[in-house]
This record gives structure tokens, C-alpha cells and sequence, in this order.
């Protein structure tokens, strides 16, 4: 199953990429980017039929390893099944 | 005082730290971040580099070596326990002290001497030093920014000019007991005049004598 995993840091903590990128397009004339954050995807293929299973089991591997929970959050998203089968 | 200096993969100041702590009369030991058992150590040294390249966050994967279950275990015994700049940030990722690291304020990667000043000397880096004492030290990072949303971490040095928009000014931070401690700027890389400085000197005496 193709699982999309996005980390994004929360609003509070600082994205200094974020802050220099945003002048960057200011510099270019998009003026209208009022915030810009570098938030992060992950992609994953996961053994496993039961979205539900699936989904607790890669919210686990956020908490574990792929979101650093003094900075982060993340959002767990299963993509339909693309081999027919579901 | 028997000193384990964990070498991660990517690791690349584990060198310059033996020496520096050899050079203070100290006894230091290269253990691979593998190992099981740092039984007979009486302190232990995570040094600074990339280790495992900084794959998905500085410290991230380090934190999961077998090694790091036995650093765990000698924090909790007391021991006393110095992360040095990515040491430090794998001390964040495995909870042995607060907060972590983000990229630098003004996304520089800040290679310089950096002026710091004593702020707290209950801990196991700065117990020999004396409070408001200055202390010039190479700095060599570009995750240097610590954050501590938790606010329980104890800053005790702070950056003299805050370089890297680190919280409180924070150059080196500690746990609540005092013997876990994080360090961004390079202490084993200033222990003698012919290095440009030997203000290091004070804060790795303060690692291995306790008196």
C-alpha cells in the first residue's frame, strides 16, 4: 500500500529555509507569498491490506523515527491501491 | 577517570578528542557505536561529525545504536555523559536533555572562534569554571539552533553574541541532574595556544574531575 507521510514543523518553531525562501520570491516579485514553511514528505510502500492497520502501524514509525516530536507534527495519508486490487 | 568516545559512522572529531583528553591526563577509549557493553567506562563522550551523513534529522538514526542504550543507562547512574555539537544533537534525539536542533538563523554554516560565557556551573562541563567566566571556543555548525519548546533544559554556557539564533543564547545545555550535558562549539579543539586557544582546557578538566 502506498502511504504519503508529510511532517510539517509546528507554526510556533522557526523554519530559517523557510524565511530565506520566502525573500527569495519576494525578490522575484511574488509579494503575495506571505508564508512559506519546508515541510517534508515521505513516501512509503507498506506490507499490508488493512488501511487501518496500516495507518496505526505508520503512525507508530512517526512517533518512533520519522517525526521528532519536539518539533514536528504529521499527517498519515493511504493513497488507493494501484494495482487493481482495491 | 575512564573515558568511552562513541564513533558512529560519519563521525569525525573522535579523533581530536582522545587526544584532548590524553593531553589532560585523562584515559580515553574508542568504542565502535555498535558495542554492548560500556561496562568499566566511567564516563563517556559522544563527538561531533555526521553521523550516519544526518539522514532525516541530525542524530536521528545515531540515537537507535546499541551504544547509545548504555549511555542511557550511565546517565541515569550519574555518570558523567558530553555530547560535542553532533553528540549534542544526538543527546536531543535520544531525550538525555531537552529540546533540538534546527539549521542556523541565518542559514550560515558558522566556522569561527565564538566568545562564550559561563552561566551555570552545576553541571559535569563547567563545574571547574567560574560563573561569568569567558571562554573562546571553536564553533563548526550549521544545526547549531536549539530549541526547547519544554523550557526544562538548563543553559550553562550561553554564546556571548548569539551567532545562530540558539534559545537563551544557549552554546551548551544541561540535563537536570547536571552530568548530562550538550555542547555546540568544539572544547577538545581549543586545549592548547598553539590551537589559538586553550580555554577548552577548563571544561574537559571539569569532565573528568569532579573535586
Amino acid at each position: 500500500m502506498r502511504v504519503t507521510v508529510t511532517i510539517d514543523r509546528r507554526p510556533e518553531i522557526a523554519d530559517p529555509e523557510g524565511t530565506t525562501v520566502k525573500k527569495a520570491l519576494h525578490d522575484l516579485g511574488f509579494t503575495e507569498a506571505t508564508t512559506v514553511r519546508m515541510d517534508r514528505v515521505i513516501h512509503l510502500d507498506v506490507d499490508g491490506d488493512d488501511p487501518d492497520q496500516v495507518r496505526a502501524r505508520v503512525e507508530e514509525m512517526c512517533r518512533q523515527l520519522l517525526a521528532n516530536p519536539v518539533l514536528e507534527d504529521f499527517a498519515v495519508e493511504l493513497e488507493p491501491s494501484s494495482d487493481g486490487a482495491g | 577517570m575512564r573515558t568511552a568516545v562513541v564513533v558512529f559512522p560519519g563521525v569525525n572529531c573522535e579523533h581530536d578528542v582522545v587526544h584532548a583528553i590524553e593531553s589532560l591526563g585523562g584515559e580515553a577509549e574508542l568504542v565502535w557505536h555498535r558495542d554492548t557493553d560500556l561496562t568499566g567506562f566511567d564516563g563517556v563522550i559522544l563527538p561531533g561529525g555526521f553521523a550516519h551523513g544526518d539522514a532525516l534529522r541530525t542524530g536521528a538514526i545515531a540515537r537507535l545504536s546499541p551504544a547509545m542504550k548504555e549511555v542511557a543507562r550511565m546517565a541515569t547512574d550519574g555518570a558523567p555523559v558530553l555530547g560535542i555539537c553532533n553528540g549534542w544533537q544526538i543527546l536531543c534525539e535520544s531525550g538525555l536533555v531537552p529540546g533540538a536542533h534546527i539549521a542556523n538563523r541565518d542559514l550560515s554554516f558558522i566556522c569561527r572562534f565564538e566568545e562564550l560565557e559561563v552561566v551555570d556551573t552545576n553541571s559535569v562541563l563547567t563545574r571547574g569554571a567560574e560563573p561569568g567566566q569567558r571562554i573562546r571556543i571553536p564553533l563548526n555548525s550549521y544545526e547549531g539552533n536549539w530549541v526547547d519548546p519544554s523550557e526544562t533544559g538548563r543553559v550553562v554556557l550561553r554564546y556571548v553574541d548569539d551567532p545562530n539564533g540558539s534559545q537563551g543564547g544557549a552554546a551548551a545545555v544541561s540535563n537536570a541532574a547536571g552530568n548530562v550535558v550538550g555542547v555546540m562549539p568544539h572544547p577538545e579543539r581549543a586545549i592548547d595556544d598553539l590551537l589559538g586557544s586553550s580555554d577548552g582546557r577548563v571544561l574537559l578538566e571539569s569532565f573528568l574531575h569532579d573535586d
